[in-house]
């Protein structure tokens, strides 16, 4: 076993350890803090899917986790009040059954993700990262000035939507339930990456005109693959709504597409696990240096230069070693 | 020259202008079967214009371009890699970070196609290793298979960019310079190496080194300002006055 496996694994047998341990001491805020690096983590995860295998540094993953937590949240709205979730183009009853959200929010995503992704594709480097951007802004500001769904001021959800078997209004059992999505997502992406697909979309990453001379077309893989990661960052939106019981239009500004970045160069580009370790840090900063100081983000700001100055690979390159590639 | 042969690469009255720059002038060629095709000019010619055509990365602005009796003068690089179009590069193009192996596997994977599987693993494929090794043995890379193409010389680049190209078991091949930076000893190796090949591969070779010009060609065509001045066997293209004119003038006086 690589040392890189070896660290994934502590941190993946570490986190429901932790999470059992508040749970029967009664720490409903340690588990609902571990729940928060969970769903983050999960939402790293995806964008290091496109980022860290398929080299497209997206500004605009926020779009995605925004677009998820407000299914999620509207979904809420109208089962609240009983209301229709949906008149056009066919009239959808509203749900409180996450499952049922998650496939409209999936579906939302992979199709909002196509139709980002077939523009932003046709450019790269920093073109590529103002048009990700600009789409997510859009979408920002269509959030905020949409008075029905709360505007500027987000939407509340009162009651957690519902999870068959789970009661999902019980901390410990909510975390159970992300972190078994967590390990969901990671397992299908880890098949996924050393898979022909991977191959071609790490292929795509190094070395577009390598892949297009020996006669794979990058763009449709490139496409996929974009797809695939905002599918995975709508269903962590989805998650951190429920997990906060408030969808904020903040989830889809850009400071929250920086945020996912930083999960990433923090754990680790193209790591696996990498993104999940990232988000761990981030949140015991935001957590325990943020309670001693507002200026909190200043230090993050110092561990993220020494990172990228001194870390290549980040956290994960630091401790798990260099990639292997047999 | 064996005119009843059907040629496998045919262009036809290719032209391409890049505004002021008339890099491609009417060019017309055609590559045999069992033969080696050089394609020889100064700099500045319009040779790497040419074989960017070829390959599909630029669109020509009339002519056309005939890949084993299709015409392919519309279709994307990669439809043509498919049909069987293999090339190397001037400069190495390769996935540095991986091994050689990978490098061919991917390759190989690329010809079998199925480039959106998503769960079996790829690396463990004994398929795809077996036909990769294979491929690495035919360029002499077998023992260099798990270094990484950046820790890999410039010659041995050269050489797994070859290995990549017969992996995908091409018709014909076309070499832009590939004895480009790598010494007379390189040189003479991939000279054997190639001449061996066009026996079972017909190549389009660009390339400066006059000596392996003319010792590999069965055909040279020679390519001054866009235009085919002068096209025949290598006795008649030394023999050309145009040429010795254009292009051979100097280096003729040195050997």
């Amino acid at each position: 076993m690589s040392r890189e496996s070896r660290v994934s694994l502590v941190v993946l047998v570490g986190l429901p350890v932790a999470a059992f341990i508040a749970h029967i001491s009664g720490e409903t805020y340690i588990i609902n803090l571990l729940t928060r690096m969970t769903v983050l983590g999960l939402a790293g995860i995806g964008l290091n899917f496109a980022l860290g295998y398929g080299g497209m540094v997206s500004f605009g993953h926020a779009a995605f986790f925004g677009l998820g937590a407000y299914v999620t949240g509207i979904a809420a709205f109208h089962a609240f009040d009983d209301s229709l979730f949906a008149t056009v183009p066919f009239e959808l009853a509203s749900t409180n059954q996450m499952l049922q959200i998650w496939l409209i929010a999936l579906l939302l995503a992979g199709l909002l993700a196509l139709l980002i992704g077939f523009i932003s594709l046709r450019t790269s480097g920093v073109y590529f990262i103002m048009i990700t951007l600009a789409f997510a802004q859009m979408l920002y500001y269509f959030a905020i000035s949409w008075p029905t769904y709360g505007g500027e001021d987000g939407l509340s959800i009162y009651l957690r939507n519902e999870f068959p078997g789970v009661q999902t209004d019980k901390a410990f059992s909510f975390f159970l339930l992300c972190f078994a999505i967590l390990l969901l997502v990671l397992l299908l992406c880890w098949r996924f990456v050393n898979a022909r697909f991977g191959a071609a979309l790490q292929g795509a990453r190094m070395n577009a005109l390598r892949l297009s001379s020996i006669g794979i077309a990058p763009f449709p893989v490139k496409l996929t693959a974009f797809v695939i990661s905002a599918m995975i960052v709508a269903l962590a939106g989805a998650l951190f709504a429920e997990l906060n019981g408030f969808v904020s239009p903040t989830s889809l500004s850009w400071h929250m597409s920086g945020e996912l970045i930083i999960f990433v160069i923090l754990g680790g580009v193209g790591r696996l696990v990498g993104p999940l370790i990232g988000a761990i840090v981030f949140v015991l900063l935001e957590t325990y240096l943020g309670g001693l100081t507002d200026r909190w983000q200043f230090f993050l700001g110092l561990i993220l230069l020494a990172t990228v100055l001194f870390a290549n690979g980040g956290i994960m390159g630091l401790i798990g070693g260099r990639t292997r590639h047999d | 020259m064996t005119d009843s042969a059907q040629p496998i690469l045919e262009i036809k009255n290719l032209s391409k202008r890049f505004g002021a720059v008339q890099a491609s002038d009417h060019v017309s060629l055609s590559v045999l079967p069992g033969r080696l095709h050089a394609l020889i000019g100064p700099n500045g010619a319009g040779k790497s214009t040419l074989i960017g055509q070829i390959s599909g990365f630029l669109t020509p602005d009339e002519g056309q371009i005939i890949l084993k009796d299709r015409n392919v003068t519309h279709l994307s690089a990669e439809r043509r890699v498919h049909m069987g179009l293999g090339r190397s590069f001037q400069v190495s193009n390769l996935l540095l970070e991986w091994s050689a192996r990978r490098n061919v596997m991917l390759a190989v994977q690329a010809r079998q196609g199925g480039s959106f599987r998503f769960f079996k693993n790829v690396w463990k494929d004994q398929a795809l290793r077996s036909a990769a090794e294979a491929a690495l043995q035919m360029v002499g890379l077998q023992d260099r298979a798990d270094i990484r193409a950046l820790e890999l010389s410039h010659g041995e680049r050269r050489q797994l960019e070859f290995a990549c190209a017969l992996a995908l078991e091409p018709s014909l091949l076309v070499l832009d310079e590939p004895m480009a930076g790598l010494g007379p000893e390189g040189t003479a190796a991939m000279t054997a190496f190639l001449e061996d090949l066009k026996h079972t591969i017909p190549i389009l070779l660009v390339e400066h080194d006059m000596d392996a010009v003319f010792r590999l060609a069965d055909d040279i065509s020679v390519l001054v300002y866009g235009k085919i001045i002068a096209n025949g066997s290598p006795e008649d293209i030394r023999q050309s006055a145009s040429v010795q004119e254009a292009y051979l003038g100097s280096s003729s006086d040195a050997a």
